[in-house]
């Protein structure tokens, strides 16, 4: 995979926001890391730890406080009118809601062919009309459902539609901001599969944001996991649960539960006591430092910063400062 | 063992303007003393519905249907007068739901609002700064730390895992025999979820309280349940222990259900399984088996009648025409327990 080229290259990239009082709120704080063609980068971490404000932000949703966000090579934040234009085709999102995404008022066809139309992708009437039912053929919805609105769809058929809008553009790159959370399990797996599908077939690259952590996994080439706005670790997807290096990582893959009640029972769990502290007052030197069991002096004062360890894991702690 | 819930041909229907929509359809099943029974089933299939009517909380325009029974250490409840309900609500049988914030009294402090369940059921008449004490206590019990500060405190002052441990106390403080859960964790980060779970199954071996447990997630199913009950479309397809339904499902629902999440721990790549379509229209639910549009194993007669519940032994119970000797089970992926065997 590590082969193929850079689409999307984020280098220290922060996102502040103001939070009254003088105080900041730093949701998003000195991130970098790169996503290849064809590749799946998945981010975990609880909420309010900035995965979300970190994606919106990698696709020009935001501007951020400081850094860069590179995609195939041109500075995201900085584009031409023309050039935004056309990042807006390429470059396209899911959301987590299905219900809150979608314009009630609108018909499906029509909500599925705004892009088309916007970005003069069809020639005639008859062309987009083609194209829109292809599209939604390929997300598994029928001719039928095109001229009805969508009030009449169950979740996970909207999110389907949702689907079918993102692709009618022929994008390169796809956002996925939890994508599947709002949807029943049967579901879920119905989306999943559906996404996987169509990267396969499209060489989509995505940027798949979830908290379920198993979704991830399964999707995902690589993860990286988040704690309070920063990256603690980035490794390949199946490396990243057979050794997970960061503690936060341990306990939180312990925390996942597991659908087999023997291994639920065998396996080791790791508690961590406490809460997620506010981003507004971090604590200084490593963010996890109040809840980590193998905390030193060094991890009070000093950030830890993320050093590849092995080939292709990438881990923020101090427990490896000797390796 | 003993049983402390006993559900005799449940039915609920809500009547709307568009008709009788029938949420729960004539299920049965039994809670043990001490043990967790876990609801599994997609959203719709009727496992809030169900734990309402355990306590009586359905309003118009649901309707339990004549003919239904429950029985609380063998009293029918379904026959209680308000003054009965009152006693056993919250005594008896506490509730706690997903979104705390939700539940719990914005403009109260908390520890009045722990302490307002044991005014209400003051049995044996504590005065007020023992009730206080007891409010003390329980948010000790559940890992509150500096219950004292924590007293005077605003719901809207505590995180999300913190509101859920208040309300876990202000259901547990009166010791009730049934705890009933819906989707308790569901809104929770998974590190407190893990923290969550913990606290109940410390409380309950602490306090010997039964749970019901509604969930849709799998895993957490597997981590706490004793039972588990399998609901679609307003029916039980499954019952059976835990382990017995992990690693022994005799319905296509069930199995689809525990092979369309996939597994943190082990290395695969296939394709889920999924289940195509969607559940049927309560308005006018099929006279057959309710799934066998959406399964993939199904035969005529699935079409047809209603598979009879079948047991098994080992208290597992399926209602499934694949455990007919006579069934056609072939490339079915898992033992169905009928077929033809050679």
């Amino acid at each position: 995979m590590n082969n193929r080229p850079v689409e999307l290259e984020v280098t220290n990239l922060c996102k502040y926001y103001n939070a009254g009082r003088k105080r900041v709120l730093k949701a998003v704080d000195d991130i970098s890391f790169v996503i290849h063609k064809g590749e799946t980068l998945g981010i975990v971490g609880e909420s309010g730890c900035g995965k979300t404000t970190c994606g919106k932000t990698c696709i020009g949703m935001l501007q951020p406080t400081s850094g860069q966000v590179k995609y195939q090579g041109k500075d995201v934040h900085h584009l031409t009118k023309k050039e935004r234009f056309d990042f807006s085709g390429k470059v396209q999102m899911i959301f987590q809601d299905p219900y809150a995404s979608l314009d009630p008022h609108q018909k499906v066809y029509d909500i599925v062919a705004e892009g088309i139309r916007i970005h003069k992708l069809a020639q005639t009437k008859e062309e987009e009309e083609r194209m829109v039912l292809e599209l939604l053929d390929m997300v598994g919805l029928n001719s039928e459902h095109a001229m009805r609105n969508v009030h009449e769809f169950s979740g996970g058929q909207r999110q389907r539609i949702g689907i079918a809008r993102a692709l009618a553009v022929n994008p390169e790159f796809l956002f996925c901001d939890e994508p599947i959370s709002a949807l029943d399990v049967s579901i879920q797996a119905q989306i999943i599969n559906l996404l996987m599908k169509l990267q396969k077939e499209k060489d989509l690259t995505m940027l798949f944001i979830a908290h379920d952590l198993s979704m991830v996994k399964h999707i995902s080439d690589r993860i990286a996991v988040m704690y309070l706005g920063n990256m603690v670790e980035l490794s390949p997807s199946s490396d990243l649960y057979r050794k997970p290096l960061h503690p936060y990582t341990e306990a939180l893959l312990s925390a996942v539960p597991i659908a087999d009640p023997k291994a639920s029972r065998e396996r080791k769990k790791i508690m961590l006591t406490g809460d997620v502290p506010s981003p507004v007052n971090p604590p200084a030197g490593c963010r996890f430092s109040g809840r980590c069991s193998r905390c030193t002096d060094i991890c009070l004062n000093k950030r830890p910063e993320l050093k590849e360890i092995e080939p292709g894991h990438f881990v923020a702690c101090h427990l490896y400062n000797n390796l | 063992m003993s049983t402390l819930v006993n559900v005799k041909n449940l039915s609920v229907s809500y009547f709307t303007y568009a008709g009788e929509v029938q949420s729960v359809r004539g299920i049965s099943f039994d809670i043990e003393k001490g043990k967790t029974t876990a609801l599994v089933g997609e959203s719709g299939c009727g496992k809030s519905v169900t734990s309402k009517s355990l306590l009586g909380l359905i309003e118009k325009p649901g309707v339990i249907k004549e003919g239904s029974q429950i029985f609380y250490e063998g009293k029918n409840i379904l026959e209680f007068k308000d003054k009965e309900w009152f006693a056993f609500r919250g005594k008896e049988c506490s509730m706690i739901f997903q979104d705390a914030l939700v539940s719990l009294n914005p403009t109260m402090m908390v520890g009045k609002q722990i302490m307002e369940n044991l005014q209400n059921h003051n049995d044996a008449h504590l005065s007020q700064s023992e009730i206080q004490k007891r409010a003390q206590e329980m948010l000790d019990l559940v890992g509150i730390p500096d219950s004292h500060a924590c007293m005077n405190k605003y719901p809207h002052e505590l995180s999300g895992g913190m509101r859920q441990r208040v309300m876990i106390a202000t259901a547990l403080i009166t010791n009730p025999k049934l705890l009933i859960a819906d989707e308790p964790t569901t809104a929770l980060d998974v590190t407190i979820q893990a923290q969550i779970l913990e606290l109940m199954k410390q409380l309950q071996k602490k306090l010997g309280m039964a749970i019901i447990m509604i969930t849709h997630d799998l895993g957490v199913v597997a981590d706490i349940a004793d039972e588990i009950v399998v609901m679609y479309a307003g029916k039980i397809v499954e019952r059976g222990s835990n382990e017995e339904i992990f690693y022994n499902p005799r319905h296509p629902y069930t199995w689809a259900l525990m092979n369309s999440v996939p597994r943190l721990d082990l290395d695969n790549k296939q394709e889920l399984v999924t289940i195509e379509g969607s559940i049927p229209d309560m308005i006018n639910p099929p006279k057959s088996c309710a799934f066998c549009s959406r399964c993939p194993y199904a035969m005529n007669i699935c079409a047809e009648y209603e598979p009879e519940t079948v047991d098994l032994g080992n208290g597992h119970q399926v209602a499934c025409w694949l455990t007919d000797p006579r069934a056609d089970i072939t490339g079915v992926p898992f033992h169905t327990g009928g077929g033809k065997h050679e």
